[in-house]
């Protein structure tokens, strides 16, 4: 399995033409833990562990495999709060539980070889170490498949939150600036996706004019589509879809960024099952075809990247994408792009010009009718926004939409191809399904 | 409450110390002559690794801004709300910087407006580069 560590299965550079095995790899099962605001550090049957475990087996039903039947597992470590998590991140210095929860594994991390021991997954032949987030895993996923190393894979994405304010403490308790962050924390900036994305907006709007306020029908509409969601937090939260009022009224984190603006942190976990075309066909569910997995990993110019780099950054993103899967914009049906902070999604949409939709149209867009009902489904997931921080309910949402299993979510459009990713401008992946191989 | 302190490395001794002797020095490629900051090993526009520093006027204008009332970093807390503004260099804006803008109030950032680099205690000997609107 040390082999899997020097795969080489990016698809991260221009020119590389539609990718090998566009439509021989599938999706053929999918399965949500339930998806809870924070571990109680009680209930066992709640733990991190205990939700990859439910997800995989949810994931391996659905698809009609048994355990034994698996034999590639792709799990990252898991992201509760990232390196600056501080008490929200780790169980630890209190005292640890009876086996299989003896340490962090299963508690806050969960990895390949702690779900292989506790699963008892007998025939995984790869298992690869050191792994990328969601937005890259599924990504190496299809090419493992398609590659052939293995054929079963189950890719599992830990997403934990324990009591405790959002990455509090850490790094961020330290009165140093170290590394990189002496560039950055002396003047304010923590580091993440909030401030990536806040400054470029604020430029977006000088330049095309809008206001932030004008996010409110996206965000709202995220809302709406969260609660026609079942496995989501929202749905089982009975969380109201906010209201304009709601949205312009609510505090600021970073002004001109809103709490409604960022996504709501979860304890959750995620499996797909990934597969041959050729096995899909013969297990329950209407296979997903990948027509194509792409990543980018860009530098960044100086200590922060402004609008044309961002929008640089994305139209590459999109023309990889797009090159990979031998489609265009007018063939994309259903566009999940990430939302877990709204001041970026605009920068996605414009860069892969979904529905027509060019740089500085967006907030205009966003105003129209963007319900999973009219002729602009956009974000049909309802993302992190509508459904708590699983980072996966735009992959979730694009298989059920293909598949015509999306329940109240289903869009009136046609729901042939579906372009889904976690990623920031800087660095991710996409991933574009298909209902057909070809 | 000051702010947090930074820990020079190798490659940013020769930065902080020109800034702890008020002094604002960019790395400059000795092959294509680009600026860049934060330093890196080489040079990011052709890959040079032959970097020189370089005093530059301290010269900027404020891009656009945001104000911080609910960050995650315990030292800042009691500065909350504070502005963080985004200050591109005159000689090359493609090169930019943070600055809390000091001297002007929360909220009252006039974006676009000229500023100068100014020098700040963060610790005892130890500056930091910061930005002042100019008047
Ligand atoms: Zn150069």
């Amino acid at each position: 399995m040390a082999a899997a560590n020097d795969y080489k299965w990016r698809r991260d550079k221009d020119g590389q033409g539609v990718w090998e095995h566009r439509g021989k790899v599938a999706i053929a099962g999918l399965g949500h833990s339930p998806v809870d605001r924070r571990w109680d550090g009680v209930s066992m049957d709640q733990t991190l562990g205990a939700y990859c475990i439910l997800a995989c087996q949810k994931a391996m039903d659905e698809a009609g495999i048994t355990a034994d039947q698996v034999d590639g597992i792709i799990c990252c470590d898991s992201h509760i709060a990232g390196p600056s998590g501080g008490s929200a991140s780790k169980w630890a210095p209190r005292p640890y539980f009876d086996s299989p929860y003896d340490s962090e594994l299963g508690l806050t991390l969960v990895n390949a070889e702690w779900l292989i021991k506790t699963m008892g997954l007998k025939n995984v032949k790869f298992a690869p170490t050191k792994l990328p987030t969601i937005g890259e895993m599924v990504g190496m996923a299809a090419q493992a498949v398609g590659d052939g190393m293995c054929t079963n894979c189950l890719m599992i994405y830990p997403c934990g939150n324990l009591e405790g304010r959002y990455r509090r403490g850490g790094e961020n308790a330290d009165d140093y600036a170290r590394g990189p962050r002496q560039w950055t924390v002396p003047w304010g900036n923590h580091g993440g996706n909030d401030f990536i994305n806040t400054f470029p907006f604020n430029q977006y709007c000088l330049k095309y004019g809008g206001h932030h306020d004008d996010l409110a029908p996206f965000v709202i509409n995220q809302h709406k589509n969260g609660m026609l969601t079942p496995w989501g937090f929202n749905y089982n939260h009975d969380i109201e879809p906010i209201t304009v009022e709601d949205y312009v009224k609510s505090r600021y984190i970073l002004n001109p960024l809103r709490i409604w603006d960022c996504d709501r942190p979860v304890q959750a976990s995620t499996a797909y099952l990934f597969t041959t075309a050729d096995r899909a066909k013969d297990m329950r569910q209407k296979p997903v075809y990948v027509l194509n997995h792409s990543q980018h990993n860009f530098k960044q110019p100086s200590t922060q990247a402004d609008l044309d780099t961002i929008e640089k950054w994305t139209d590459h993103a999109a023309k990889r994408m797009y090159e990979g899967a031998g489609l265009g914009p007018k063939d994309v049906d259903l566009f999940n792009p990430y939302d877990g902070y709204s001041v970026m999604t605009q920068f996605y949409l414009e860069a892969f010009q979904w529905h027509g939709v060019k740089r500085g149209d967006a907030l205009q867009f966003y105003a129209g009718d963007i319900s999973v009902k009219g002729p602009h489904p956009f974000s049909s997931s309802g993302g992190n926004l509508g459904n708590g921080r699983t980072r996966s309910a735009m992959y979730t949402d694009s298989i059920e939409q293909l598949r015509g299993t999306a329940g109240a979510r289903q869009v009136t459009v046609r729901a042939e191809t579906a372009l889904a990713a976690f990623t920031t401008p800087p660095s991710g992946g996409w991933l574009m399904l298909g209902k057909h191989p070809n | 409450m000051p702010k947090l302190i930074p820990v020079a490395d190798e490659l940013s001794k020769p930065f902080w110390d020109a800034v702890n002797a008020k002094r604002l020095v960019l790395q400059r490629c000795t092959g294509c002559s680009k600026l860049q900051y934060p330093p890196q090993k080489t040079c990011q526009v052709c890959g040079n690794a032959a970097l020189e520093w370089k005093e530059v006027s301290g010269k900027g204008h404020i891009a656009t801004y945001i104000v911080i009332e609910d960050g995650r970093l315990n030292r800042r807390m009691p500065d909350q709300p504070y502005n963080l503004a985004l200050i591109t260099l005159d000689e090359d804006p493609t090169v930019n910087f943070y600055s809390n803008l000091p001297g002007t109030p929360p909220y009252k950032v006039p974006v676009g407006a000229a500023v100068e680099v100014t020098f700040e205690d963060v610790a005892p000997g130890q500056l930091i580069h910061e930005w002042c609107v100019v008047n």
